[in-house]
């Protein structure tokens, strides 16, 4: 855990970067600070590896002051990833992916050994560790940004806008790559990014900076859709987060019809196996507009339900047979009332009576 | 080419010892003022008031003539006129001025995010500096060392009009001799010949020692 107890940076001209900022960093998840460029995400981001100096309060990791240890040696055993990756352009890819093993005494032929693997790991042929990076792609590059960062195994890792130099689509890639690589790993994470999408896409809890450094909100992705603690957070989360939050709940909570129930005067055809062919009614065949399966999300379903000319989307078992439908009417309700606990769970005892 | 021929050959013990002559001259201050160019260089460009001053004298050193810098620096050091250290002193300060020059831009030209990611890995500044830093400013460092060598190996020849040897006092030897060709081709082709070489040299070092810098073109 990475505690924040009441930590202000003013710098000497008198702008205060973070004021009196306290938070807690859970063990082995990813939390991301999002907020406008000047509101002192990255600021509170560096103070955890002193590359900045808090003026007053203090960081615990794990209940240990990070001034208790020499920064050199406190930063070797936490992770950086920088935005553009900021690699060593007169190393190849494997000697940028050695550098804290070196740096903490493991002989170079063992640290370039271990690096190997880890290209894989992130995603990399091996092939490419004799390149320097400017051979590289903006997206290699940051993967070996990511491998770097986890040469020596750190269990912390800080992340600078690891994902902003990169293009919409590698972008998507990376975020995924990481989420795969924390189901593996699951490291403490701290990311940074300006960017609401993607703190909410990564997040498992996500902070909220405003101008001034203020802690607008800290709360899980689906909370701060849900129910956004201010107007600055709601301005931020913007448009659909009603829609957009539905992908954090489970799908399956709603209530299934079976297969065989007629929905406004279509029913669903199937093959000789239970596979859905469409909507069988007086206009003909119609598609089902796709299907959903076990560990969807309440967006995916709601998306089927909308496209379905039956207004009902189709679940599927592994094997495609159809094995359920889930109505408007059965969707809306689920959504209603999951909406109705959270904001009563989220609400003060006052507020709630 | 006869002519050139018999003076070698009458000559050769002269012209050797005027060759290795000209080659210390030339080198040993290019030496001095590359290793002292790199903390003055550093100064340089971490303090910007040490930059100024160094620039500014750095420029000024410059428009001195060589002639009279030769001349004035047995004054200012007490050393006698045919002292070997005026000309090795005078070489370096313009060595000196142009190298630290280089190396302060070399340093800026190394990317920020890049020396910030080194000192997140966990470095300690003073490993930073040769580990990352210098490496970095390797190529612009270099590359101005060429022009230094180079032009050290052309400014030797003046140290012959006072008296000191190098290829220079072959010139001198043939306008003693009213304008007598053989010794004047024989200093120049050596003395070009010098400076190409050291130029190959340190190019060849350049490609060596920064193999990454052209590892960019795509």
């Amino acid at each position: 855990m990475i505690e924040f107890e009441g930590v202000t940076k003013r710098y000497p001209d008198g702008t205060v970067a973070v004021e009196d900022l306290s938070l807690k960093v859970e063990t082995g998840q990813i939390t991301v600070f999002v907020g406008p460029s000047g509101c002192g995400k990255t600021t509170a981001l560096r103070m955890i590896n002193r590359m900045i100096e808090p003026t007053s309060g203090r960081i615990l990791i794990d209940g240990d002051d990070v001034t208790s240890r020499p920064e050199a040696l406190l930063r070797r055993d936490i992770g950086y990833v920088i935005q553009a990756a900021g690699l060593f352009p007169h190393r190849t890819v494997l000697d940028n992916v050695a550098t804290v093993p070196v740096l903490q005494g493991v002989s170079r032929r063992e640290a370039r050994a271990s690096a190997r693997g880890l290209l894989e790991r992130v995603g990399l042929p091996a092939n490419l560790g004799e390149r320097y990076p400017a051979q590289l792609s903006g997206g290699q590059q940051q993967r070996v940004g990511v491998a770097r960062a986890l040469a020596a195994d750190p269990p912390v890792l800080l992340m600078d806008e690891p994902f902003s130099a990169v293009d919409p689509v590698v972008r998507d890639d990376l975020q995924q790559e990481l989420l795969r690589l924390q189901g593996e790993l699951g490291k403490t994470i701290v990311l940074v990014t300006h960017d609401i999408d993607e703190a909410i896409r990564l997040g498992d809890k996500v902070a909220v900076f405003a101008n001034g450094a203020r802690l607008a909100q800290y709360a899980p992705p689906a909370d701060l859709l849900a129910a956004p603690a201010d107007d600055f957070v709601s301005s931020l989360v913007g448009r659909d987060r009603g829609f957009r939050g539905l992908s954090f709940t489970d799908g399956s909570q709603v209530a299934l019809k079976p297969v065989d129930h007629t929905v406004d005067g279509l029913t669903l055809e199937v093959d000789r196996d239970g596979r859905p062919l469409g909507w069988r009614g007086p206009d003909g065949l119609l598609p089902t507009e796709g299907t959903f399966g076990d560990g969807a999300n309440l967006r995916t379903v709601t998306d089927l339900v909308i496209l379905s000319p039956a207004g009902a989307a189709v679940r599927v078992d592994a094997e495609g047979r159809a094995d359920g439908l889930v109505l408007l009417e059965d969707l809306a309700g689920s959504v209603r009332s999951q909406q109705r606990e959270r904001l009563a769970a989220l609400a003060t005892p006052e507020e709630a009576g | 080419m006869n002519e050139l021929w018999s003076y070698l050959e009458t000559n050769g013990g002269n012209v050797l010892t005027a060759l290795l002559q000209h080659i210390w001259l030339a080198l040993l201050p290019v030496a001095i003022a590359f290793v002292l160019s790199l903390p003055l260089g550093a100064l340089a460009h971490r303090y910007g008031p040490v930059r100024h001053v160094a620039l500014t004298t750095g420029s000024v050193v410059y428009t001195v003539p060589s002639l009279a810098l030769l001349l004035l620096l047995p004054g200012i050091l007490g050393t006698s006129v045919l002292d070997p250290l005026n000309v090795v002193i005078a070489l370096t300060l313009y060595s000196l001025a142009l190298l630290v020059r280089t190396t302060a831009d070399g340093l800026d030209a190394v990317d920020s995010t890049v020396l910030q990611a080194a000192t997140a890995m966990g470095y300690r500044p003073l490993r930073r500096w040769f580990a990352v830093q210098l490496p970095l400013a390797m190529p612009v460092i270099l590359t101005g060392l060429r022009v230094a060598t180079v032009a050290n190996v052309s400014m030797v020849s003046v140290a012959a009009l006072i008296g000191i040897g190098g290829l220079g006092q072959l010139f001198t030897r043939g306008f003693q001799l009213g304008f007598y060709l053989p010794p004047i081709i024989i200093g120049l082709v050596l003395s070009v010949t010098l400076a190409v070489i050291a130029d190959v040299l340190i190019v060849a070092l350049q490609r060596g020692l920064t193999p990454w810098s052209r590892a960019g073109a795509r």
